[in-house]
């Protein structure tokens, strides 16, 4: 599946580590969240980046020891009406994980601006659409009234907007 | 009343382009109706057993007589010339095609209205106590909470693709009139012996298959940390509601499992944990928004107006009208009008184009340019001189708009049933129908004294059949529709579900089984007791007795 990333498709570098495989000598790799809990020590030494992949019912602040050591976490949408992951990867964001948080599974194009402010910055997407139609479909709005979303700068955050000289949330992030 | 700045604007007219290309792209195949109908839902959007149904957000009630014109216009060019007020606060119309819905969208965005989330599994509209800004009884107004509910759950990232859609309600006042402890969420304003404003905060409240009454979650809530404290609300459900089962997925099932303590300290965990607590820009913006619903330049007048008076004794059908349907304002020589909607044989919220705009040209001209829809599907002019009380009669009287029935018998709520939707197992509105016949003559109304009748035509209880006083359910049985009676339902601060009381009914004989409940409630009270305080002195046997006497 391609991979979207910062508005353009690029390649997967990553090794994906199944509960079994053998942990390649070096790269960079991604372990499933039950085998980072029990392999923690060996895959901590390994030489690559480590990333991991979590399941929408694994508790985001168990995974929170472990995220300065991590520079990928991979979130799955099992069900485009399953929402579970947003709030998971807003906790994430908000423990000061800084890697890539990628999302796959139903990744549908009317969603993934929702995906972008959450703090989702890499997504597994259906080649049934054109790049283009990604690319539109991720600012169908430029503005928003939550605050502390993930944001490019054309997109604005209303309330903070309306009280620039109130105290701001937080640093404005930014949508990859 | 809230008015649109640059921003508000944008949003909207932004998502009614985003739906016009969604829209666009399913009329010419690029969408299958199952990619689509999760957009749709987002935009108030069904598909119903005739045609597309649009329902319309009006937050927290409240209309300007423009937007009311508005209204008015759309039930005539896109529908058969009337729209259905509905028991949360909103319009629906029934006969919509999916060809004009971008159309409308963009008609409704030109007065500052949408249909955001009125539908799918997320925030719904805001709802409030319908008197709000005007009763006797108000500590404060509910509605620049409500707006700021209203901007923060649309389109919130976050939440919205819940286990199962989300009701808010807010009250400002002791008198519980929005119903909020049968909401997802409800908050109920109230004040500290140091006099200061807080919220309370009540969780898990619902209708549907499983009634429940909501529990506090938090006494008193600064108002400027709603905002945070509903967040943490909403991701603990949002990560931990059943998402296995459909009829298990409100957050009242969540509550309920893990126990109200356990529930409570997830949400309390996760308020402290977020990131940097500042409040001050909600607080800022719950200013500016308070500003807008400034009470309007009141006049001073005494409390007692000669014209009033004259007007009542010179005509009893208005006196019975302002007995009935006139309700106390906080400031002297003003009154609350409540324009029933439920005229005897009616649909219960339906309203014409004509009446719309009648209505909207009275709040015009005399009622600071407000209406109020309510939950009871009624519609209120909420600041009304008593000087003028008597033409508006009059003009209400001439529209058909004049059933002296507010909070009686004929006052009947009702969903629409098996006539138009698609989930229900039995019909509402002919039930209703052959009830306000039945109980045509004002005088048993107002003998019976204040009575709630609420009607379902399923058990998603969009008719609130557990909170009527009378309750009833339509239910099919073998391909028969049958109706279940429930006694001793409330929304109101002393809220209760109604208890079953014995098999059901046969359509035809709905109304003479209400009659016989009636009947053996008049030969029972004392003096002054109302139908639900006899019914909670006396208990459910004497109606068990007088309904299911052997012949």
């Amino acid at each position: 599946m391609p991979l979207l990333k910062n508005n353009v498709l690029i390649s997967d570098t990553w090794g994906h580590l199944g509960t079994d495989d053998v942990m390649p000598a070096s790269g960079d790799i991604v372990a499933p969240f039950a085998r980072l809990l029990k392999e923690w020590e060996a895959l901590s030494a390994h030489p690559g980046k480590l990333g991991v992949s979590v399941g929408n019912v694994d508790r985001a602040e168990v995974l929170g020891t472990f995220l300065p050591r991590l520079s990928l976490v991979i979130l799955p949408f099992p069900a485009f009406n399953d929402g579970r992951a947003y709030s998971i990867a807003r906790q994430i964001r908000e423990f000061g994980f800084k890697g890539e948080l990628r999302a796959t599974g139903n990744v549908l194009l009317d969603q993934m601006q929702f995906m972008l402010q959450v703090g989702f910055d890499a997504f597994e997407i259906d080649e049934r659409f054109p790049l283009d139609m990604w690319q539109k479909a991720s600012r169908q709005m430029s503005l928003a009234y939550q605050r502390g979303l993930y944001r490019r700068s054309s997109e604005a955050e209303v309330w903070t907007e309306r009280h620039t000289d109130a105290e701001p949330w937080s640093e404005q992030p930014h949508a990859g | 009343m809230y008015r649109y700045d640059e921003f508000d604007h944008q949003f909207v007219s932004e998502r009614t382009a985003q739906f016009r290309d969604q829209a666009e792209r399913r009329l010419k195949g690029e969408l299958t109706e199952d990619e689509f109908r999760p957009l749709r839902l987002m935009n108030g959007l069904y598909l119903q057993l005739h045609a597309y149904m649009l329902r319309v957000a009006i937050p927290y009630g409240t209309l300007s007589s423009r937007q009311m014109r508005r209204l008015a216009l759309i039930a005539e060019k896109y529908d058969k010339g009337y729209g259905h007020f509905t028991t949360r606060q909103n319009i629906q119309y029934n006969w919509i095609k999916l060809e004009d819905t971008a159309d409308i969208l963009q008609a409704l965005a030109e007065v500052e209205m949408h249909a955001i989330q009125t539908s799918g599994n997320c925030i719904r509209n805001v709802t409030t106590d319908h008197w709000a800004g005007a009763a006797a009884d108000e500590i404060g107004d509910p509605r620049p909470v409500g707006e700021l509910l209203r901007q923060w759950s649309s389109l919130h990232p976050e939440f919205s693709f819940l286990p199962r859609k989300f009701k808010i309600a807010v009250t400002g006042a002791p008198h519980d009139r929005a119903a909020v402890r049968v909401h997802d969420i409800g908050l109920r304003l109230h004040k500290n012996d140091k006099a200061e404003r807080g919220w309370e905060v009540f969780v898990g409240g619902g209708l549907g298959r499983t009634p429940i009454v909501g529990v506090s979650v938090r006494e008193f809530l600064p108002e400027h940390e709603i905002i945070s404290y509903l967040e943490a609300i909403m991701r603990v459900y949002n990560l931990h509601g059943r998402r296995d089962n459909k009829y298990k997925a409100r957050i009242k099932i969540l509550v309920h499992e893990l126990g109200a303590e356990k529930f409570k300290a997830e949400v309390e965990t996760e308020y402290a944990r977020k990131p940097r607590q500042t409040t001050e820009v909600e607080e800022r913006e719950l200013k500016r928004i308070a500003a807008y619903f400034a009470p309007p330049q009141f006049e001073k007048l005494p409390r007692w107006s000669a014209a009033f008076e004259e007007a009542k004794i010179k005509q009893p059908d208005f006196a019975r009208w302002s007995r009935n349907n006139l309700a106390a304002h906080h400031t002297d020589g003003y009154t609350i009008v409540n324009i029933s909607l439920k005229p005897e044989g009616g649909i219960p919220g339906d309203a014409t184009a004509d009446q719309m705009r009648l209505m909207a040209d009275l709040a015009e001209r005399y009622a600071h340019d407000e209406l109020r829809v309510s939950h009871a599907q009624n519609v209120v002019l909420p600041h009304v001189k008593k000087d003028d009380a008597f033409t508006i009669w009059q003009a209400l009287e001439s529209a058909g708009l004049a059933a002296a029935n507010y909070g009686l018998a004929g006052d009947i709520i009702a969903c629409p049933g098996l006539d138009y939707c698609a989930l229900a197992t039995a019909r509402s509105i002919p039930i209703s129908q052959s009830i306000s016949r039945k109980f045509a003559s004002l005088d048993v109304q107002e003998d019976i004294g204040p009575l709630k009748i609420n009607i379902s035509g399923c058990i998603n209880a969009c008719g609130h059949h557990h909170v009527g006083h009378i309750g009833i359910l339509g239910l099919d049985k073998k391909g028969e529709e049958f109706y279940q009676i429930t006694l001793g339902g409330s929304s109101a601060e002393n809220s209760s579900i109604g208890t079953i009381v014995g098999p059901g009914f046969a359509g035809e004989d709905v109304a003479d089984a209400i009659g016989t409940i009636l009947d053996t409630y008049r030969g029972l009270r004392e003096p002054g007791e109302t139908f639900l305080a006899a019914y909670r002195r006396l208990g459910a046997k004497p109606f068990k007795e007088a309904l299911y006497a052997p012949a």
